[in-house]
């Protein structure tokens, strides 16, 4: 945590076009991915927030975000960066890499 | 309600079409806002756990009950990964990985940690804990966010389970389940057989009824709930909204006839040998333990009996005792057989199939006793007798041997001696007889380790009781129903290795347990090379469906 104070910040944003929106399987694949980074993560519905927790499968699930919405990524943490892109490519993707890997 | 006997005819809608034929079972379970109420008899037979007490020092009670839910939550991901270890359909797989990441995520059990800390019990402040996360889905306009309402009800459960030492609600194979509504876990966790599922509640948008389209399990929701008032046998026409209870003996044989000429339909041609989506041929036999059982098969639907079990076709020592008696059902059998390959499995008597006169009683621990070839050997009369029986009607079609319960190659040897001498006494004595094929059991892990090591001209796994010894844990202990996944590593390496020993040195080998039945371990089966399954009747067409889907990976 105390990382954080001399961390980097980085925002991102992509739409959703998932058929289902996030539904479970999508949603377990963004906080696994986000899960990954030591950066927090939050996830957003518009660029003003409210923001909530990327690497928690209930807080990502009770977006009920459906097809065709804008997501909205920030970070916090020494790979923000990396995180927000990660998160954006893999909605991009159309969560198109297995729950697995 | 029906006193009088006749039929009853019970209406729904459909959530996944096809015929069901099963005993009733009516099954409670927890609706919104109720408790987990199994109804009898599917109560655990071992009641609830320890509740825990609002002791003296309220500090210590809130630590062992956060220990207590931290536990339960542990061994319900434990039991979940186990179940997603199983070979299941990706929908199947995406909701077992959703209830495991719920379980991990803190913002699902922090709530249930700090109400434990006010010294809220820890069951009540797990299921408040949930009931935040349920809630929510319960109110949503998108149906498929409704639908997880159930799946969290299922976890919820789970772990409130746990948290009571209740055991696993286990569902007999073949049944058809009258319910509110079921969870996923039951659905996953049942054999379904030739059995189906008809619920007075329930939505066709649910897990359970995307399971029961995948795996073909006919599905009626919406049902009149008069249908909980009955029990015995049923029929299940889901194709017409239909729940027929107690019906008469002539709409049974109709609907059996539909049911068969439905399947054939469908693709699930019974008569078709079994053959692997790149075209290899997976022979596929039954076991039979009965003889009435044979009256209603065809035997074109399977390549031959894999398991006779011949302790169920004699039960009393007077059998064991009448060489004629036991050649005059071997020779009918192999009649029915129609020239098909016919094992039978030496009386495997003991354990937990007793045989007045014969097995041993009052033994600590039956099934690591005398049974099977251990009992067998010590009456070498009786053996005489069987392998007398067996040798004669052996002329009369493709007939082997089967010996249970092997551990050490002396005791193959000794039954082919003992088999070596009955025949030669049957020829010297001009009686019409030939030697059958001698092959034995692969399920005591002594076995299967060693199977290089013994005379047999084949192996055959039997599954269930590899993986009871294997495990250490007896497959009717519903509490360690978690431990008995047939398709855990520890039982994959062994067959491996037996297969690889037996491909070695040119035996053949063929797999008889309760997996072979079950179509969702038939992939990693074919898999690990097995070519030979032997299987329940009932499993024939669902087991050859899971063949002609497969293919080499």
């Amino acid at each position: 945590m105390s990382q954080d104070e001399c961390a980097s910040q980085a925002l991102g944003s992509t739409m959703l076009t998932h058929e289902r929106g996030f539904h479970a399987r999508p949603s377990i694949m963004l906080t696994q991915l986000a899960k990954r980074f030591s950066a927090k993560v939050w996830i957003g519905l518009s660029d003003c927030g409210p923001w909530t927790d990327a690497k928690s499968i209930a807080r990502v699930m009770a977006l009920k975000a459906p097809q065709h919405t804008t997501v909205f990524f920030a970070a916090e943490g020494s790979d923000a960066a990396d995180a927000v892109g990660a998160l954006v490519k893999l909605i991009d993707s159309d969560f198109s890499s297995s729950i697995e890997s | 309600m029906n006193r009088e006997g006749g039929p009853v005819h019970l209406r729904g809608t459909c959530a996944a079409p096809g015929l069901a034929l099963g005993p009733l079972v009516q099954l409670g379970m927890a609706t919104p806002g109720s408790g987990h109420a199994p109804l009898a008899p599917f109560e655990s037979p071992l009641g609830a756990g320890e509740p825990i007490r609002a002791g003296g020092d309220a500090r210590a009670g809130a630590a062992a009950g956060a220990a207590q839910l931290r536990s339960a939550i542990e061994v319900a991901c434990a039991e979940l990964a186990l179940l997603m270890g199983r070979p299941h359909e990706n929908d199947a797989k995406a909701l077992i990985a959703f209830q495991i990441a719920m379980l991990e995520d803190p913002v699902v059990s922090d709530p249930a940690f700090a109400a434990i800390a006010r010294g809220v019990p820890p069951k009540q402040a797990w299921r408040e804990s949930l009931a935040l996360q349920i809630d929510p889905y319960d109110s949503a306009e998108d149906e498929y966010f409704r639908g997880r309402a159930v799946d969290l009800r299922d976890l919820r459960d789970r772990v409130a389970r746990l948290l009571s030492g209740a055991a696993v609600v286990r569902l007999p194979p073949g049944s058809i389940v009258v319910a509110a509504d079921l969870t996923p876990s039951q659905f996953l966790e049942t054999v379904w057989a030739e059995g189906g599922i008809a619920l007075t509640g329930g939505s066709a948008n649910s897990h359970v009824a995307m399971l029961a389209r995948a795996r073909g399990v006919p599905m009626l929701i919406g049902l009149d709930p008069a249908a909980r008032d009955h029990r015995g046998q049923a029929l299940l026409d889901a194709d017409n909204g239909l729940l027929i209870a107690s019906p008469d003996p002539g709409t049974s044989a109709d609907f059996a006839r539909r049911r068969r000429t439905s399947q054939s339909g469908r693709g699930l041609v019974p008569t078709a040998p079994a053959v692997t989506a790149d075209g290899e041929r997976v022979l596929v036999m039954i076991n039979v333990a009965d003889a009435t059982d044979l009256h209603e098969l065809d035997p074109a639907n399977c390549d031959g009996i894999g398991l006779l079990r011949t302790e169920l076709l004699f039960r009393e020592l007077a059998d064991l005792e009448d060489e004629e008696r036991q050649f005059t059902a071997y020779a009918r059998i192999l009649e029915w057989a129609a020239g098909r390959p016919v094992t039978a499995r030496l009386v495997d008597a003991g354990g937990d199939k007793p045989i007045a006169g014969y097995s041993v009683v009052g033994e600590a621990n039956p099934f690591l006793g005398l049974r099977g070839v251990r009992l067998a050997l010590r009456q070498p009369r009786l053996l005489e007798i069987q392998l007398r029986a067996l040798a004669r009607a052996a002329v009369l079609g493709p007939l082997e041997i089967l010996v249970p319960m092997v551990t050490v190659p002396t005791e193959m040897r000794q039954v082919r001696d003992a088999l070596d001498r009955a025949v030669a006494a049957l020829m010297a004595a001009g009686v019409a007889s030939a030697r059958p094929r001698l092959g034995m059991m692969i399920e005591v892990p002594a076995a299967a380790l060693t199977c290089d090591a013994f005379a047999a001209d084949f192996f055959s796994i039997g599954s269930n009781d590899l993986l009871q010894y294997v495990t250490a844990s007896s497959r009717d202990s519903l509490p360690l129903a978690a431990l008995q996944n047939p398709m855990q590593e520890a039982m994959l390496r062994i067959m491996r290795q037996v297969l690889e020993s037996a491909k070695l040195h040119g035996v053949p080998v063929s797999l008889c347990g309760d997996m072979a039945s079950d179509p969702a371990c038939v992939a990693g089966l074919l898999e690990l090379g097995l070519r030979c399954l032997s299987v329940a009747p009932p499993a024939l067409p669902l087991v050859k469906a899971a063949i002609s889907g497969w293919r080499r990976g």
